[in-house]
């Protein structure tokens, strides 16, 4: 095609680009070195290195880190079952399914669930353990985010444990393998672009979650996402808001370094 | 595969597994749906039957307001999104410059991977400046804004997986370039840009943080009135609003199923790539 259809394509596209990808990113960087008077100032940044903000990012990241593990722990042994099954396309599509429906309502459940009277509870008293208090708890927050992030963890490995070579698998097992060490040395380093996207695709928003810990950690759990809304929406102090903000996408752009390869598609909001 | 199955047992231990973990995820979902139908007025002790709440969901005008609003959010931004998403995707493929391409990718991808936190912070702050009224205007930018690259992503496949002898054959049969384009291309990616549509359309359905930082008062959508009404506690209005939304969802998917089924292609590549 000629120079001329090329770029008539690319005008619209490139308006978008400019104006919802460069310009928001350049206006966080913009609002992040301004105090909330709107004086021109680092403070910011060097409020975010002190113990409070630090220690909100690490719990940030100590409770990614869990969200993260636990989903792959679930999620791969799923992953793995699901190529095994007859019809694993449908078996699939019911994986992912709950994935469609809003994470609010989700979320909702689980307040029924966990509650004081929930079905948890009601279950504990039965076996004897009595009531306790599960919700607004650091528990409930690790596993409410777990259950909405598993099919996001078990899509690429699904995925890449569909594109390995099953004969690899009986070549390892008639070579005198162990079923441990078949999956050990050849099923899991196949795979592992599969866990990489999957990890990224769980470690990254279970970091900016905020409202999972409103609604189900009550204000205990404080994550960077939190934060981050806290400033924008209800202190209206927008330039430490976009600091963090900031903070949030060096991490991010650090870990699609780290875990390499182009990124790949969360569903995950 | 039949070697993995050598014996029963473990066949029937990977089932319990799966099944398990079928029920955790599922369990919530019926949950609410469940408790719908609770004349108890909670989400604990089922006393009877009633439809009491599903009323109660159709007579709050101000709720079926809101519903309205989603849908047409979604309907309208799917349908521009997927319209500037073909035309990026097409903008990429022309681009000959292996390294333009992947800046542009690269620069496609900035909105997907971004957490919605940041990319609803940074609309709030770009509307704001720009003066947009936050309402039904910044949420409807926001939506088409987050759902162009996922249009993007699920057109770019189809497009590459074409013949470019196509074209050619086509413009020596003396095709414009517009016949090119509309009787040649689009028929070609048509289930690619289905697929974009549906995924931007379930994308904007499903979208809470973003529309939450930049609806301002007196409009919004569904997912931010639940959670208003969530953080208050509980009612059973939103368990009977959800169970409506969740039949609504698998109507939805089973769409995109079959529109998928007709593109060949298997739900799950859909969403990874």
């Amino acid at each position: 095609m000629s120079v001329k259809s090329r770029n008539l394509y690319l005008i619209p596209y490139a308006a978008w680009i400019i104006l919802f990808v460069v310009a928001p990113i350049a206006l966080i960087v913009y609002y992040s070195l301004f105090d909330i008077e709107g004086k021109f100032t680092f403070s910011n940044y060097s409020s975010f290195f002190t113990p409070v903000y630090m220690r909100m990012t690490l719990s940030s990241f100590w409770y990614a880190f869990l969200i993260t593990v636990f989903s792959l722990l679930i999620a791969y042994p799923a992953a793995y079952l699901l190529t095994r099954t007859k019809h694993k396309q449908l078996w699939l599509l019911l994986i992912i399914l709950p994935s469609w429906i809003n994470l609010l309502l989700k979320a909702y459940a689980f307040l029924g669930l966990f509650g004081t009277y929930g079905i948890v509870n009601a279950a504990l008293e039965t076996f004897g353990i009595g009531r306790q208090q599960i919700l607004f708890t650091d528990f409930s927050f690790v596993f409410v985010s777990v259950y909405i992030f598993i099919p996001f963890m078990i899509l690429p490995v699904f995925n890449a444990l569909e594109k390995m070579n099953p004969s690899l698998i009986d070549a390892a097992r008639d070579l005198g393998a162990s079923p441990w060490t078949t999956f050990r040395r050849v099923v899991f380093p196949l795979t592992i672009n599969g866990v990489k996207a999957g990890c990224q695709a769980v470690f990254i928003p279970a970091l900016s979650l905020f409202m999972i810990t409103r609604l189900i950690a009550g204000n205990r759990v404080i994550t960077l996402g939190t934060a981050i809304e806290q400033h924008f929406l209800v202190t209206q102090d927008w330039g430490m808001g976009a600091t963090i903000a900031v903070f949030l996408v060096v991490i991010m752009a650090l870990i699609m370094v780290l875990t390499g390869n182009r990124p790949k598609r969360e569903v995950s909001r | 595969m039949a070697s993995q199955r050598t014996s029963s047992r473990g066949w029937k231990w990977s089932n319990v597994y799966l099944i398990a973990v079928f029920v955790v995820l599922y369990a919530p979902i019926f949950f609410l749906t469940l408790y719908s139908f609770n004349s108890g007025g909670a989400m604990h002790d089922f006393e009877g039957f009633t439809l009491d709440w599903y009323k109660e969901v159709f007579a709050d005008t101000r709720l079926l307001i809101i519903v309205l609003n989603t849908l047409v959010i979604a309907l309208l931004s799917s349908a521009l999104s997927t319209i500037l998403g073909v035309l990026g995707a097409l903008a990429i493929q022309h681009v000959r410059r292996r390294r333009t391409q992947n800046t542009l990718l690269a620069l496609n991808n900035v909105l997907i991977v971004s957490p919605d936190v940041i990319i609803g912070a940074s609309f709030l702050i770009l509307f704001t400046i720009v003066g947009i009224k936050l309402g039904f205007v910044s949420v409807l930018l926001a939506h088409i804004a987050f759902s162009v690259p996922i249009v993007v992503i699920m057109v770019l496949p189809k497009l590459e997986e074409m013949s470019s002898t196509w074209i050619d054959a086509a413009r020596d049969l003396g095709a414009s370039r517009t016949d090119v384009l509309t009787k040649v291309i689009l028929p070609y990616i048509r289930p690619g840009i289905f697929a974009g549509f549906f995924m931007a359309l379930t994308y904007s359905l499903d979208d809470f943080a973003v529309t939450f930082f930049v609806t301002g008062n007196g409009y919004s959508t569904l997912a931010v009135e639940i959670y208003s009404r969530a953080r208050q506690g509980i009612s059973l209005s939103i368990n009977a609003l959800s169970t409506l939304i969740f039949l609504f969802t698998i109507i939805l998917v089973i769409g995109y199923y079959f529109i998928n089924q007709r593109g060949n292609r298997p739900p799950g590549t859909e969403v990874q790539q």
